[in-house]
């Protein structure tokens, strides 16, 4: 007898060891989130994946699953909740999706749109943030940073190198680059890396690949985030 | 024809792009036209708004003038609808907002490629610029919100009949676009 | 510079997580971080310079671009505010012609806001170069300009501005016996180790930074903790490796209970450190000191260095084969580091940023190994309960909470100091104690705890029903509850580390929305919209500190709902932002003051 949980009532089996989100994506159970991806270690930071766990409040991408635990993830409360964290994301950066190359494509709109986010609620910060197109492949549009660490856990964890950093307190956080310029050209970052491709928003781009295809055929145009974010990341949680 | 709903559109800070989506919905707009009567608009030319049931406002607010529309139009609609991304997030006017505003006329005015009799325009029929262009549920309040750069004209028909036939309008996930 | 880095690297022994150590150095010599020592740190410590960056970044005594030789900081405490601060700095701002967050352009000194330095029983207070200044007026801001404007170095200026007066003014069950040098130790080992665990397990004593976590349990859970994580490298430290803390990062506004205890009872404190160590097998110690007691360093080293003479500390603890040290680590100015996971973080060297839980300290704390982190005043307890005995300390307080609370009071009170109650005394009778009157209410815990109003006086101190770390900060009815609140929702979106969303975006949306109501822009939604906005940070936030961060809004809002409502225009709506001031720089610059230059802040009726 394997053990389990239930999520929304339903019987999830789990594995010593596993992640409530684990064994959610396992089991064909979407969960939303931004900062987390199968292949590195969870960071926690983004609190989409909110769920309740015997009424508390937990992250499943870092809470363990255990026996007993009965785990409240597809709620009117938690979706309206998830809506105005994303809602956060989007006043505090400079989101401006007609211009963004990533559009379509992008896990943040694309969160964003599950969650049936028509406005952003919160007045914006425009807070003044800079583009860096130093490198001769990668861009970074700052703006478009949503503090996820995980192009700062890519590089570190499956390139083998360090090029990215979150630095700065509260509402001045901001990602730095490891070069003594502070640019990306400095670096040893190459566009076949980890840490280039994994950006879930347009904040990390490769150069000279925009517009491949048209606005209107990309993912998230005829693809829900859950269908999509399970197909790509059940395999790996899976077995 | 008393009992058609009426309708007032703007365009503030915006392109008309949401406009010319509206005007998509093609042959459905004899079917509206039904329903609906259009107070002021750009379809009407129409210059100040009566009573009206709703008011669709594309663009942000990046002057005065924008100010005094929203104003008027929140003043005379039940129902105040953001329609676009310019009117939702101020969108790509707003991308100015990075930008001093004082640089920004020097340029366009003063310093140039290409300016002639260098001045800032101070004749008192214009509306002056805001520092920062803004989202418009930043100055009024806004009822609903229609997300698109511009909503497809199946957002407008989806939202005005809902409303039309009664229903507490919503959008389907596929009609739910920020491009 | 590279000899100065070089020889400080060396005396950190060159270690990662020394790096606030180092930095701090630095910054005292330099009054910056340059980039060059940056570089010049990252080789020798072999870490990245980007993690350096993060660090100078984090915390608020670091800084990348120079700061004044003098550089001076203002305590930000609501109690500071309520003895004259704003006048103060104004003063302080026009003696030194300095403006605030500004350095003098001949970069002489700088001057700028900080939170809470501890000293609100004896405020306005400030920090120059890190050392706390008490009792500020305009006699000591002249004596000050003259200093810095002649510049004297700091050592020569005169004692009286530096005195730090203890004010204890209401002894009990702790202070009124304090143990002697050894003696905890001493009970302990004949007792024996386990049987003295039972003691404090007995003694119900639970932890004093206001969690209330149960002591005993906690020490007991290390020392249990899966060897897996107690056993470093069997070959080279051939035996477990676990960690005792001390937690005296005292940040939390109007509390400054752990200054005192560490000036006048640290032997006690370490006493009780040393006893934790012996009882779950730790061999290295940390004081985690906040920067803003820089001036308890060198007496604390002293204390250290005596008991190491005398046995207590050191190798062969009273020859009882017991190998236990103390390090002292500073802080560097930030509120979040009280939280014990982040308090590690900063330990190793890095952003104070709180770490995912589970797994807890006990079991992966300080480098991955059980770790007990305790605040000043528990350990200070445990020595006492080791000497008395459980039942000494559980026949004080209540069902609950055993014992007694010491207490840091200040605000609108004749005798600001500090008090020791058994749990379970009522708010009315700490009141007449320090001679309060006309009280409109009460903060206790401090900004992360709870408002209370003249109601309520009779409610009592016990983690039942009022927990406080410390914090009680008394409120007459000349003060405004909006600006306290105001006050308190500005410290935590400073002192948000930003890690997760609804903290680091919330706390600032709070700031706005606070400041919309307060400044009068409010209408009928705005409240709703507050209280919406307090319970999703409040719900969601990672730790504490945002948890917590709605909590001066919420508490006050279920009290004084009547104090918001009046703030508020009975329009549908009204902007956030200044509409008129919007056209300010299109104004200027087209020459124009015609009334169609101007903008309402709200449509005029016609």
């Amino acid at each position: 007898m394997s053990k389990t949980i239930t999520i929304d009532g339903t019987n999830i089996p789990f594995e010593d060891g596993q992640t409530i989100m684990e064994a959610a994506t396992a089991a064909g159970v979407y969960i939303p989130h931004l900062c987390h991806h199968p292949e590195y270690i969870p960071h926690g930071s983004c609190k989409l994946c909110t769920v309740k766990v015997n009424g508390r409040i937990c992250s499943a991408c870092t809470f363990p699953a255990m026996e007993g635990q009965d785990v409240l993830n597809n709620t009117k409360e938690l979706t309206d909740d998830r809506r105005k964290i994303t809602q956060m994301l989007f006043v505090e950066g400079n989101h401006f999706c007609p211009s963004c190359e990533k559009t379509g494509n992008c896990q943040l709109q694309a969160v964003a749109y599950h969650l049936n986010m028509l406005d952003d609620h919160f007045p914006l910060f425009y807070p003044n943030r800079e583009v860096d197109a130093s490198h001769a492949d990668v861009m970074i549009d700052h703006n478009r940073c949503i503090f996820c660490t995980l192009c700062v856990r890519a590089s570190q964890q499956k390139d083998g190198k360090n090029v990215f950093a979150i630095s700065g307190r509260g509402i001045n956080r901001h990602l730095i680059i490891n070069s003594e310029s502070g640019l990306l050209k400095d670096t040893d970052l190459d566009a076949t890396d980890q840490a280039a491709h994994i950006c879930p928003t347009g904040a990390i781009l490769i150069k000279r690949t925009g517009y491949q295809v048209p606005i209107g055929e990309r993912i998230y145009d005829h693809q829900e985030i859950d269908q999509v974010s399970l197909e790509t990341e059940h395999l790996q949680h899976g077995e | 024809m008393a009992n058609k709903i009426r309708v007032a559109t703007t365009s503030l800070a915006g392109c008309f792009g949401c406009h010319m989506s509206f005007l998509d919905i093609d042959e459905r707009m004899l079917q509206l036209a039904e329903a609906v009567e259009f107070d002021r608009s750009p379809i009407t030319d129409i210059e100040h708004c009566t009573n009206c049931d709703i008011g669709l406002i594309e663009g942000g607010v990046c002057n005065s003038e924008n100010v005094h529309v929203l104003r008027e139009f929140r003043k005379n609609c039940k129902i105040l609808v953001a329609v676009g991304a310019c009117a939702i997030n101020g969108g790509l006017p707003a991308m100015r907002n990075f930008i001093p505003l004082e640089e920004c006329l020097n340029e366009a005015y003063l310093d140039g490629i290409g300016v002639e009799n260098a001045q800032i325009p101070s004749d008192p029929e214009l509306p002056l610029l805001l520092d920062k262009v803004r989202p418009i549920h930043e100055v009024v309040k806004i009822d609903y919100f229609l997300p698109g750069c511009p909503p497809s004209a199946d957002v407008f028909w989806k939202f005005l009949t809902d409303l039309l036939d009664g229903r507490e309008p919503s959008l389907p996930y596929e009609l739910v676009h920020y491009d | 510079m590279k000899q100065f880095i070089q020889d400080l690297a060396e005396t950190n022994g060159s270690q990662p997580t020394h790096l606030l150590q180092i930095l701090r150095g630095v910054q005292s010599r330099y009054h910056y971080i340059p980039e060059a020592a940056i570089e010049q740190i990252a080789e020798l410590l072999n870490i990245s310079r980007t993690q350096i960056i993060s660090v100078v970044e984090f915390y608020s005594f670091f800084h990348l671009t120079p700061r004044g030789q003098y550089e001076l900081l203002i305590s930000d405490s609501i109690t500071d505010h309520m003895l004259g601060k704003h006048s103060i700095t104004d003063y302080l701002s026009e003696k030194l012609n300095v403006a605030v967050g500004e350095v003098r352009h001949d970069g002489l000194v700088s001057l700028d806001n900080t939170s809470c330095t501890g000293m609100c029983d004896q405020g306005p207070a400030g920090l120059v170069n890190g050392y706390a200044l008490t009792r500020l007026d305009r006699p000591r801001i002249d004596q000050i300009a003259d200093l810095i404007n002649h510049q004297k170095p700091l050592d020569l200026w005169p004692s009286e501005l530096f005195q730090v007066a203890d004010n204890i003014i209401k002894p009990g069950l702790l202070l009124n016996q304090p143990v002697n040098h050894g003696s905890s130790l001493q009970a302990a080992f004949a007792r024996g180790l386990q049987e003295t665990l039972t003691e404090i397990d007995k003694s119900g004593l639970r932890g004093r930074g206001g969690a209330g976590y149960n002591t005993a349990w906690k020490w007991h859970l290390c020392y249990e903790g899966p060897e897996e994580n107690a056993f470093c490298d069997v070959a080279t430290h051939g035996q477990p490796q676990r960690y005792v803390i001390c937690n005296a990062d005292e940040g939390e506004p109007g509390t400054f209970k752990d200054r005192v205890l560490l000036n006048s009872f640290a032997h006690q404190v370490f006493e009780g450190m040393t006893l934790c160590a012996a009882i779950i097998g730790a061999q290295q110690g940390f004081l985690y000191l906040r920067a803003e007691y820089l001036h308890l360093y060198e007496k604390l080293q002293s204390v250290l260095a005596e008991r190491r003479s005398s046995g207590l500390l050191g190798d062969n603890i009273l020859e009882k084969g017991l190998n236990f040290d103390i390090e002292i680590c500073l802080g560097a100015g930030a509120y979040i580091c009280g939280e014990e996971s982040a308090l590690i973080e900063s330990l190793e060297g890095k952003m104070g940023i709180p770490r995912n839980r589970p797994p807890y300290p006990v079991t992966e704390g300080y480098l991955g190994k059980p770790t007990v982190v305790n605040n000043v005043e528990t350990f200070m307890a445990a020595a006492s309960i080791a000497v008395n005995g459980g039942d000494w300390f559980a026949g004080v307080g209540t069902e609950k909470s055993k014992g007694a609370k010491i207490l840091s009071i200040c605000g609108d009170c004749p005798r600001p100091g500090i008090y020791e109650y058994p749990f379970g005394t009522s708010i009315q009778s700490v009141l007449n104690d320090c001679g309060a009157s006309d009280v409109l209410g009460v903060q206790i815990g401090g900004p992360s705890g709870t408002f209370i109003s003249n109601k309520e006086f009779d409610r009592k101190l016990a983690f039942e029903d009022l927990a406080t770390g410390g914090s009680f900060i008394v409120f007459n009815s000349s003060r405004n509850i909006l600006d306290i609140v105001n006050n308190f929702t500005h410290f935590f979106a400073h002192e948000s580390c930003g890690f997760c969303t609804p903290c680091r975006v919330g706390t600032s949306l709070l700031k706005k929305q606070l400041d919309k109501i307060i400044d009068g822009h409010g209408s009928a939604g705005d409240v709703v919209a507050l209280e919406e906005l307090c319970k999703l940070i409040k719900n969601h936030s990672h730790c504490g500190l945002g948890q917590t961060a709605a909590n001066p809004v919420l508490t006050t809002l279920q009290r004084y709902p009547e104090l918001y409502q009046s703030r508020l225009k009975e329009i549908s709506y009204e902007p956030g932002f200044d509409l008129d001031g919007a056209l300010e720089t299109a104004r200027r610059m087209a020459k124009r003051n015609d009334s169609g230059a101007h903008l309402a802040q709200v449509e005029e009726e016609l």
